[in-house]
């Protein structure tokens, strides 16, 4: 076996450098300066460029030329390659090679708000003036491993922090010195969506902190440019000078990879994406971000399906992306994206071609795999007049292997790296496979010798009777033993043979079982190939079968990714409209375009397709006011304000939860940020159209929205927390103070026309200010309540929206005077102490004395019933029921400044409509039917046929697993994604802080 | 330090609350509603349909009590004697059962010093939740405006978290409260498959639990032991004695469980230990099993329906349809509301029943289902559960439905025949401030 062994053959001395500066002190300093040519053979100068019975020139390890017609000078000297490939070695994108042990902070009890670093920027976590170079070391084992695995240079960089430093490019060779393998110490800004481990400042905690980060980051560096920054600032400098080179950004998920262009869109930075493997979930967004993706070939393994118990906690999200994993970069390039590949992830840069050459049976064109790892790494840094191909005066790193590419035998044989040869197999292993008359001590045999892959197997025959075997075949020389077939006898011949290239027969000396020498002589009859059979082609064809896409890539997925309006008349309905006509018995009402178009009796339209409403209930679409749901994290509590940040950046269009809600007659949400601190994040308000990407659920020209939060989750009363201020409900009025204030002064500052910072942060609160962006604020008792609305009044703006408000009955008359409306729980109450006198009848109260009033779930399983909700006002406080109705329609929609658009059945408003099986505000009332600007996002029959899709689409991967299992592929434990319902509370990232 | 800040806090807002008690109104500061004195007259319902609670109806009806006591259901006016209610047009019901109920065991959620649900240590069958329990609490009383009146307080946590009692919900203290006492041990199963990682990493791998068929010999083991246990012996083993019912069906065992290996193996430890009466309490996937567990006599108390799914590939009414799945393959149901906020949550108890008829119950079987169904798994049908002559008179007048939010609206409700209030913390806050801005 030839594990892990490499041999190195300094043959040829070479030195990059016309004039060496470096002394030489141990031997004489010059040196001969040949010339190689590798002839013979078949060398893919670039993805686009194939010439057979070629030369490949070297020198100094730079490529001299390369061709049919290549001179070679005399002092040339000359390597055979006949028959053999010659590919430019990989180029990899994304490494730590070589990069020194990055040292961990200590970890604290309390989380720590400030940074570490002085004179850097504010966030420890933004590291743009690291550099590769400073912490690198040079790794033969890593290297030894990657050039093994056909690479020839790599770009490492410290992946460490968010903002990363720049990375430096390495040929995988150890020089004489260091600078001769380094061709570039400044290739490349990273960039990745984490935390470095050399601080524990607590910001950012959550994926909106990253993107406000970010922005922030870049306004703050145009304003140093500008001199408008006074500190002296080394991280700002160091980007500054960093900012003209190629921008890579890593990501964990397809979400983030598109977050992160959004920001680079903004900014006019296009960035390379690291991706994740999942792109392939929403592809054509993904090619809007006009981005080079960088892809891993990590693919989950088959989940071991055997146990029939733990089979249930697979989903079939899980189960379709072990099927999809491996077509990702074939559907991703044959939608136009650029792409390269990367070892990121993998355990061994072996698994690359192993697992690449899966995505190439399963379709991925060979040219786009070839120039993914060539000559479009090569382009994502910047080095593709050094890299990628084997063009006159690039740098002679090359492999040389036996077959084309992801042939089944390919193998490399050798990796030349700066010209230096690094062999593994070697060149000249004669193939001794066929089928032979063996002639031995005066009788003959049947002798058939296999070769797959390299790996040489053989079967001898007396006539039918099977003898005993084993051969070894290594470093030209064959030894095979014949033992007897009858295995009690235990007698055996040894046979040994020199293989000569050339020669299609073979003989040698054989030591018989009674010690006697003797000769033999093997003559080969016929050159047989090791085919595959018909058996395993079959198998393969099968497992080419897919599953469908749909959108989310999941169960209850959708066909289609975004549907147009349909044309629907609903005939015969009950509509609640929610307007003055209040309930309008046998109507009909036309969807068209997306909008409700005619609301009448006897309506008929030529093209609408009719839905029969007869006994059923049509209704505006619930609009839930507070919501965590479709959120992929909900609190930035690394700050006591956080209103740079904007839950538009969070949100999870592949949320079940999604559809839950839909299937419960909601249709458009508040995705609210949590309640961590006094000042938290912007919302993103939402409609809940099932299906579609991140960017279209969000509303267009969304009203904009802010969630505050007072009482004893910003005072962190329930975890524990003491080093952030504020401690007391004294303290939290006192921080609204403080950020109006400044946020005044900032504006102050801007009106006079001055250069000035710009600040996210006080821009948003500026926009509270003017009366631009309302407030939505987690409120419990009546002192807080009252507080909020007094500081309101000190910097004259009004308090939008008290949610939660559990105490609001208590302020009910001052809330009507300040102005501010309510949404509120039905009848939550008693979990925490600053909730025990919350009372069912809040809503009622409040209403009763003129408050615009909505119930609100904050909560993914009471966002299902919110119908339910709506109704428990009628018995807590007899709301009537056409009031309760508009509790979670037309109220909501009014408190989010949308009741022009949704909320109500009128014409011109949009066509987001629920038809009901009875009455909605009954406890037996379900949807049949959620429409969303027209289009059935959620259809009872439709979920019905879906059930059975989903068992069909289970057994069929279940199936495929235990077959993958039975084949003896490698099979992992199951996992299932817990998506724990996030409510205002919810810290994600904890274990950054606490750690 | 902060302990001793956090302490003359606590002092300062125990002064401040004395201070107000002393100036306020007592009404609105008092614990609770003051119990209702013992029924001293007959009382006849009339006109109103009596929901009985074994799916029958009866319209226009006449419902007699007397001494705490139902003497006759039926349609005869002349039998209504002593204290005439006229109920026509409105519905009465029997009183709703809350098994698996932690109210009463703690007060308010994030207040560690209010909770009292849940003791250390693995085997508990003798930590009894009744002692515990609060007469007193505003949280019990917000459940009888909704027809909750009765409740199954039961220990949490552990492997077996102890024996659970059933109360009434207006008393002065547990002695008055209690119905049955020590009804019931309850065993949390082990479960077959755990999750490595922590909390929050988002890829945990779910695997099978190395330990889980040790843990159920332990079980066993502990089981037969308990079993062959004298009780009264010399050698007094609390544990032991706290078990013993178990073994003559004197008490029930409600055995916590979900999967759907795990409820299998929960019938053979139930065939294996000769157990009269268990029930499955949660049984989320108890509807794969339907037919075994109805063949072994297993009655389910289904998780609260207002659940979402457990698992993204469910039916998103899953948790909806439960109680019909398993009703429907003739397993004895009830419902229970443990989990999230349970508590404070349990006077919807109706509407998770509402929620049932909604996906394909019948709605009196749906009522069944929080009265009749849990008396039996209580081993209380004779005593409570339905309108039927000779059981407690705990039952309520509702204007409507009492299982639709709309309709349940409560105008007077008898516990054992005593008129209780339905004025609770809640609705007193509610009349102080209507009125403060009527003035």
């Amino acid at each position: 076996m030839k594990q892990n062994v490499f041999l190195l053959f300094c043959l040829f001395s070479l030195s990059l450098f016309a004039q060496d500066y470096f002394p030489e002190n141990k031997a004489v300093k010059t040196k001969s300066s040949n010339y190689i040519a590798l002839e013979s053979a078949i060398i893919h100068i670039s993805p686009s460029e194939t010439v057979e019975n070629a030369t490949l020139l070297i020198k100094d390890g730079k490529i001299v030329d390369a061709g049919k017609n290549v001179k070679l000078p005399e002092n040339t000297v000359k390597i055979d390659a006949k028959g053999k490939h010659i590919y430019p070695s990989f180029v990899e994108v994304y490494s730590d090679f070589g990069i020194k042990d990055i040292k961990t902070a200590p970890s604290s009890s309390q989380p720590q708000y400030e940074p570490n670093r002085k004179g850097y920027y504010w966030n420890d976590h933004v590291r743009p003036e690291q550099s590769a170079t400073s912490h690198f070391k040079f790794d033969e084992k890593t290297a030894a491993s990657l050039r093994k695995a056909g690479f020839g240079a790599v770009n490492t960089h410290m992946t460490d922090g968010f903002i990363r430093g720049n990375g430096a490019l390495m040929a995988l060779v150890e020089g004489d010195n260091f600078n001769s393998n380094l061709l570039n110490e400044n290739s490349g800004m990273y960039y990745e969506f984490s935390k470095s481990k050399q601080s524990r400042q607590a910001y950012p905690s959550s994926i909106m902190g990253y993107t406000a980060l970010l922005r922030q980051f870049y306004h703050d560096s145009k304003a140093y440019q500008n001199n408008i920054i006074e500190e002296k600032d080394l991280a700002i400098e160091s980007y500054l000078a960093k900012k003209s080179l190629p921008q890579l950004f890593s990501v964990d998920d397809y979400l983030d990879a598109l977050r992160a262009d959004k920001i680079g869109d903004k900014f006019g930075v296009q960035y390379t994406i690291i991706g994740s493997g999942d792109e392939y979930k929403r592809v054509e967004t993904i090619k809007a971000t006009n981005a080079h993706f960088v892809l891993p070939l990590k693919f989950p393994d088959a989940y071991n399906v055997e146990d029939p118990f733990l089979r249930e906690y697979l989903s079939l999200g899980d189960m379709k992306h072990w099927q999809y994993a491996p077509v990702n970069a074939k559907i991703l390039s044959e939608n136009g994206i650029d792409i390269s590949f990367t070892t990121k992830g993998l355990k061994s840069p072996d698994d690359l071609l192993k697992n690449l050459k899966k995505s190439v049976d399963l379709g991925l064109d060979k040219t786009t795999a070839f120039a993914a790892l060539t000559t479009q790494p090569a382009k994502v840094i910047g080095a593709s007049d050094l890299l990628g191909t084997l063009e006159k005066g690039k740098i002679a790193n090359f492999i040389i292997t036996s077959h084309e590419l992801f042939e089944d035998e390919f193998k490399i044989h050798e990796n030349w790296v700066q010209g230096h040869r690094h062999s593994y197999e070697p060149l000249d292993v004669v193939d001794i496979s066929g089928n032979y008359d063996l002639v031995l001590n005066g009788e003959t045999f049947d002798m058939d010798i296999k070769n797959k892959s390299g790996k040489f197997s053989v079967e001898v025959k007396k006539d039918t009777l099977k003898l005993g075997t084993k051969l070894s075949y290594e470093e030209d020389w064959m030894t095979l033993i014949l033992s007897d077939a009858d295995k009690s006898k235990e007698e055996y011949a040894i046979l040994s043979s020199k293989i000569e290239p050339f020669q299609s027969n073979f003989s040698g000396k054989a030591i018989l079982a009674n010690g006697d020498t003797a000769s033999f002589k093997a003559t080969r009859q016929t050159e047989e190939s090791s085919e595959t059979s018909e058996e395993e082609k079959e198998e393969e064809e099968e497992s080419m079968e897919m599953l469908s896409m749909s959108y989310p890539n999941l169960a209850y997925g959708r066909d289609e990714a975004s549907t147009e309006p349909q044309r629907l008349l609903i005939k015969n309905a009950t509509v609640i409209t929610g307007e003055s006509e209040g309930t309008l018995e046998n109507t009909d009402v036309l969807l068209k375009d997306g909008k409700i178009d005619k609301i009448g009796k006897d309506l008929s339209d030529r093209g609408a397709k009719v839905v029969d409403g007869s006994g059923k209930f049509l209704t505006a679409g619930i609009i839930d006011e507070h919501s965590h749901i479709a959120g992929t994290s909900i609190n930035e509590g690394g700050h006591n304000s956080s209103a740079e940040v904007t839950m538009e950046d969070a949100v999870d269009p592949d949320d079940v939860s999604i559809y839950r809600a839909i299937a419960g007659g909601v249709t458009s949400i508040q995705l609210l940020h949590g309640s961590a601190n006094p000042i938290g994040g912007r919302s993103a308000i939402l409609k809940l159209k099932w299906g579609e990407n991140a960017e279209d659920l969000i509303y267009d020209n969304s009203p904009k929205y802010i969630k505050f939060a007072l009482g004893e989750n910003v005072k962190q009363s329930n975890w524990g927390g003491n080093s952030r201020f504020p401690q007391s409900r004294m303290g939290v009025e006192q921080v609204f103070r403080d950020y109006f204030s400044r946020a005044k002064a900032y504006g102050e500052k801007k009106a006079t026309g001055e250069p000035y910072r710009y600040d996210d942060e006080m821009e948003t609160l500026l926009e509270i200010i003017n009366g631009e962006r309302f407030i939505s604020c987690h409120s419990y008792v009546q002192s807080e309540i009252n507080m909020l609305m007094k500081v309101a009044e000190e910097f004259d703006f009004k308090v939008n929206t008290f949610t939660h408000i559990l105490e609001g009955y208590k302020v009910a008359d001052i809330m009507k005077e300040h102005g501010a409306g309510a949404s509120t729980f039905s009848d939550w109450w008693a979990y925490k102490y600053e909730v025990k006198d919350a009372i069912p009848f809040n809503a009622s109260i409040m209403h009763n004395q003129g408050v615009t009033v909505a119930i609100n779930s904050d909560d993914g399983e009471m966002i299902r019933r919110l119908n339910q909700e709506a109704a428990k006002s009628m018995k807590y406080g007899g709301v009537s029921a056409e009031d309760a109705w508009k509790f979670v329609t037309l109220n909501p929609a009014k408190l989010l400044h949308l009741d022009d658009r949704v909320g109500s059945i009128k014409e011109g408003k949009d066509a987001d409509v629920v038809l009901w099986n009875a009455d909605p505000l009954s406890i037996y009332a379900k949807p049949e039917k959620t429409i969303i600007e027209g289009v059935v996002y959620f259809d009872i029959e439709k979920d019905k046929a879906m059930r059975d899709q989903i068992q069909k689409e289970r057994q069929f991967l279940i199936h495929k697993m235990m077959k993958a299992k039975n084949k003896g592929l490698e099979t992992q434990p199951i996992q299932k994604k817990e998506k724990a319902f996030l409510h205002c509370d919810s810290l994600d990232d904890i274990n950054h802080i606490h750690e | 330090m902060i302990l001793t800040i956090y302490t003359n806090k606590m002092k300062y807002i125990h002064i401040l609350l004395s201070c107000v008690v002393a100036l306020a109104s007592t009404q609105f500061i008092n614990a609770q509603q003051t119990p209702a004195a013992p029924q001293s007259e007959a009382i006849s319902i009339v006109g109103a349909t009596a929901h009985i609670g074994n799916t029958d109806v009866v319209e226009n009806a006449v419902v007699v009590f007397e001494d705490g006591k139902i003497t006759y259901v039926g349609t005869d006016t002349s039998q209504a004697k002593g204290k005439t209610i006229d109920a026509k047009g409105k519905h009465v019901y029997p009183g709703f059962i809350a098994p698996n109920a932690t109210l009463g065991l703690v007060e308010i959620d994030a207040v560690a010093a209010t909770d009292d649900e849940d003791e250390m240590g693995k085997m508990l069958p003798h930590v009894r939740s009744l002692i515990a329990y609060n007469a007193e609490s505003q949280v019990v009383e917000s459940m009888r405006p909704n027809g909750v009146l009765m409740g199954q307080i039961t220990p949490q946590g552990g492997r077996i978290s102890g024996t659970s009692s059933v109360v009434q919900f207006d008393a002065w203290n547990w002695e008055d409260a209690v119905i049955k006492e020590n009804d019931a041990i309850h065993l949390n199963w082990p479960t077959g498959f755990s999750r490595s990682g922590t909390w929050y990493d988002t890829d945990r791998v779910w695997e099978k639990n190395k330990e889980y068929t040790q843990e159920i010999d332990e079980l066993v083991a502990y089981f037969k032991n308990a079993e062959a246990y004298v009780p009264g012996s010399k050698e007094k083993d609390l544990e032991f004695e706290a078990m013993d019912g178990l073994f003559d069906g004197s008490k029930g065992l409600f055995i916590h469980v979900d999967g759907e290996k795990e409820i299998k193996d929960a019938i053979s430890f139930k065939r294996k230990m000769n157990l009269d009466r268990v029930t499955i309490v949660g049984g989320y996937h108890a509807y794969k099993v339907a037919a075994d567990l109805k063949a072994n006599d297993i009655s389910v108390l289904v998780q609260r329906t207002h659940l979402n799914p457990n698992f993204e590939d469910d039916d998103y009414d899953l948790p909806y349809k439960l109680p019909k799945l398993l009703s429907d393959a003739g397993v004895l149901v009830a419902l229970e509301g443990s989990g999230r906020m349970e508590r404070m949550n349990s006077r919807n108890l109706p509407f998770y029943a509402g929620t049932a008829a909604a996906f394909g119950v019948d709605k009196e079987l749906a009522l069944q289902m929080i009265t009749l169904n849990t008396a039996k798994i209580l081993g209380m049908e004779d005593q409570i559960g339905s309108l039927e002559v000779g059981k407690d008179a705990t039952l309520f007048i509702s204007e409507g439905d009492a299982l639709d939010m709309r309709g349940n609206i409560l105008t007077k409700a008898f516990i054992q025949g005593r008129d209780i209030s339905l004025e609770s913390h809640q609705t007193e806050l509610y009349k102080r401030y209507s009125n403060k801005y009527q003035d």
